[in-house]
């Protein structure tokens, strides 16, 4: 027996048959499914039942871990490690640390933002099926795929084929795994 | 126009009553083009031959950097005296130009970052090339005050990195908070720009793949980090990018807000004004607006993006110009009232010295070309005229230029004690040096103009009338003009 195929690609040619398509696949209830476009289609998320991104969070923790930084390495460096008088101000003053914790919250929060978002898309990867199917090179361009995984508890050769088809799909091929 | 007459059932009884004009929106990819047009147009640029135009300016733009890199190499050998610079104008050319370039990067950071959280759809065309524009202009911004630093292996100094000399760096000096300025600045502008570009050299990748350049397909692959348009990916991606434009807002306004509190935080009259922090970004966002435009406009006839950076786009960025330059010229009017009004002699004398004295030449160019030249802009004929926006926004780069040489060598040459006056003019040196760094940028811009896509793909289809998933924009491609007929 040929391996499990790693699951069902359909093209949709344009953004409302995707979008629509994509509604009739959530309401069927598959969570291990995924849409490739192209570009964000704006609303997709909601089509898809997608959850708000975490991203925001992992940014909120880098900003804050920036500004405290910026702040100790300021107070550590001028007041403890080797306080030296300039100018007469004072050793430590949240005053004249505030810009560079102002940029370091700025940095941290950057980097959170693109390691979280990187992390939680699970990117860089090396290999993934759909980057194997032969047809890819118009997903990056102008069609839209959905793809069902064969790993979703609902899976189905026939009555997955049969909800793409029904939901407009065309070119209805399995993925090697 | 479509959320009208959607709504229109469940509007309050008034708005069916006097039936609100319905405004149409402006078209920002013109001729109804299609996704695959965006691609073919974008990519085309990068898989196509190598131009002749393309040959001959890289070959030039090598020439010029390279007097730069006379200029630097000179210095690094013999000593920052090889620049003019002299009591009592110990910061001159340098100075200016590194506020020159980091100015002109900040226009690309407002159209990434600002117009993108102000939702204004006409940046998607413009903002790559403008990203671009950033990295390069901190790139030559940053030459100038690490090599004034003469010993420029001890470069790190700048940075808390623990050295020999026990002695950490001075927090209260606005020269430090510059340096994590600059340096925070120059960073997150690369990130912002690397992000924006992952799902376009996945694009590349797969395309160079299908045409069997296996080479290319590897280089853009290792970069693009295995993305594949997954919609899953896509609402993180968004999120960060929002995120991202997010943090690169209140940046743009304090980078540049802290390079002018390395004056404004000084006594010297003429740089000791509050008027400072704002009156910079200001100038920041007009010199580079200018700059955009200086560049754009050439790159759009060359390559035939009259479809993608339409007249809308240009009316836009000169209306920027025209008020930022506007903001630009009320400053220097509120420079001049303070310094009568604060009845303080010393920022009298300094004011009425910028524009009488030995330098008034430069603080009359200085006027010409930042007061009156944006003037123009009110008037359509000449937004229309692409050639003569184009020679105003090099008018507006020399003006800005000459600001900052207003602002820093009069107020030096002409400080508190007569005894104590001198007159600045550049050395050879530094003139090649600032010459060359033209060259840099260019040689730079010229890479990316042919390696890397010049618009982001993604976010140029996502404004397109088909990518709307309700098929409001018509689903073979129809632009607004005939929705709102349809309507």
């Amino acid at each position: 027996m040929a391996a499990q195929p790693h699951g069902l690609i359909a093209t949709f040619e344009t953004t409302p048959d995707l979008y629509h398509a994509a509604e009739q696949v959530r309401d069927a209830g598959y969570r291990h499914w995924d849409c490739i476009t192209p570009f964000p289609v704006h609303g997709l998320d909601k089509a898809m039942g997608l959850k708000r991104s975490i991203v925001p969070r992992i940014s909120l923790a880098g900003g804050i871990t920036g500004f405290i930084t910026g702040m100790t390495l300021i107070w550590w460096t001028g007041e403890v490690d080797y306080p030296l008088i300039v100018g007469g101000k004072p050793m430590f003053s949240p005053m004249f640390a505030f810009p560079v914790s102002y940029e370091l919250t700025i940095l941290f929060t950057a980097f959170a933002t693109i390691i979280g978002m990187l992390v939680v898309n699970g990117l860089p990867r090396h290999y993934h099926p759909v980057l194997k199917y032969d047809h890819i090179v118009r997903g990056m361009d102008d069609t839209f795929f959905i793809v069902i995984e064969s790993r979703d508890p609902r899976f189905n050769l026939a009555n997955t084929k049969a909800l793409l088809e029904k939901a407009g799909g065309k070119a209805i091929t399995e993925l090697e795994p | 126009m479509s959320h009208a007459s959607e709504h229109a059932a469940d509007a309050p009884a008034i708005l069916r009553e006097v039936k609100p004009a319905v405004l149409p929106r402006a078209v920002l990819v013109e001729n109804n083009r299609s996704f695959s047009w965006i691609t073919e147009k974008i990519c085309g640029i990068i898989e196509g031959k190598t131009p002749t135009w393309w040959w001959v300016c890289f070959i030039l733009a090598c020439f010029v950097a390279s007097f730069t890199v006379a200029g630097l190499t000179y210095l690094v050998a013999t000593g920052v005296g090889v620049w003019g610079h002299a009591n009592p104008v110990n910061w001159a050319w340098d100075i200016v130009n590194f506020v020159f370039w980091i100015g002109i990067g900040h226009a690309g950071t407002l159209i990434s970052a600002i117009l993108c959280l102000l939702r204004q759809k006409w940046r998607t065309s413009i903002n790559r090339a403008a990203e671009a524009m950033t990295i390069f202009a901190v790139v030559c911004a940053a030459i100038f005050p690490v090599f004034h630093v003469g010993r420029i292996w001890y470069a790190w100094f700048l940075f808390p990195i623990p050295n020999s000399n026990i002695i950490w760096q001075n927090f209260r000096s606005p020269l430090e908070w510059d340096v994590f300025a600059v340096s925070t600045y120059g960073t997150v502008s690369v990130l912002f720009w690397y992000v924006g570009l992952i799902p376009d050299l996945a694009v590349l990748r797969d395309r160079f793949f299908a045409t069997g350049n296996k080479f290319r397909s590897f280089l853009y692959g290792l970069f693009a980090l295995g993305w594949r348009g997954s919609n899953r990916h896509w609402s993180n991606y968004e999120m960060a990018y929002l995120i991202l434009a997010g943090v690169s807002t209140p940046l743009v306004l304090s980078v540049h807000t802290i390079v002018s509190f390395d004056f404004a935080v000084s006594l010297i009259p003429g740089w000791h004004t509050t008027i400072f922090p704002p009156y910079f970004v200001a100038g920041a966002i007009f010199s580079g607006f200018g700059m955009v435009m200086t560049l754009m406009l050439p790159l759009r006839a060359i390559y035939g993006l009259k479809d993608l950076i339409t007249q809308y786009h240009i009316d836009c960025m000169c209306k920027i110009t025209l008020a930022t330059g506007t903001i630009v010229g009320y400053a220097y009017g509120m420079e001049f009232f303070i310094a009568w009004y604060s009845g303080n002699p010393y920022e009298g004398f300094a004011f009425i010295n910028r524009a009488f004295g030995h330098y008034s030449w430069a603080y009359w160019i200085m006027i010409s070309c930042n007061v009156i030249t944006p003037q123009f802009f009110w008037f359509k004929a000449v937004r229309e005229n692409t050639a003569l926006v184009w020679v105003l926004s090099i008018f507006v780069n020399v003006g800005m230029w000459f600001e900052r040489f207003v602002i820093i060598v009069t107020s030096l040459a002409r400080d508190f004690l007569p005894s104590s006056w001198g007159y600045y003019s550049p050395s050879v040196v530094e003139i090649f040096t600032f010459f060359g760094t033209f060259g840099v940028f260019s040689v730079l811009f010229l890479l990316f103009i042919r390696f890397l896509p010049i618009m982001p793909m993604a976010e140029l289809k996502a404004v397109t009338p088909q990518a709307d998933v309700h098929g409001h924009g018509g689903t073979t491609g129809h632009g607004a003009a005939e929705v709102q007929q349809a309507h």
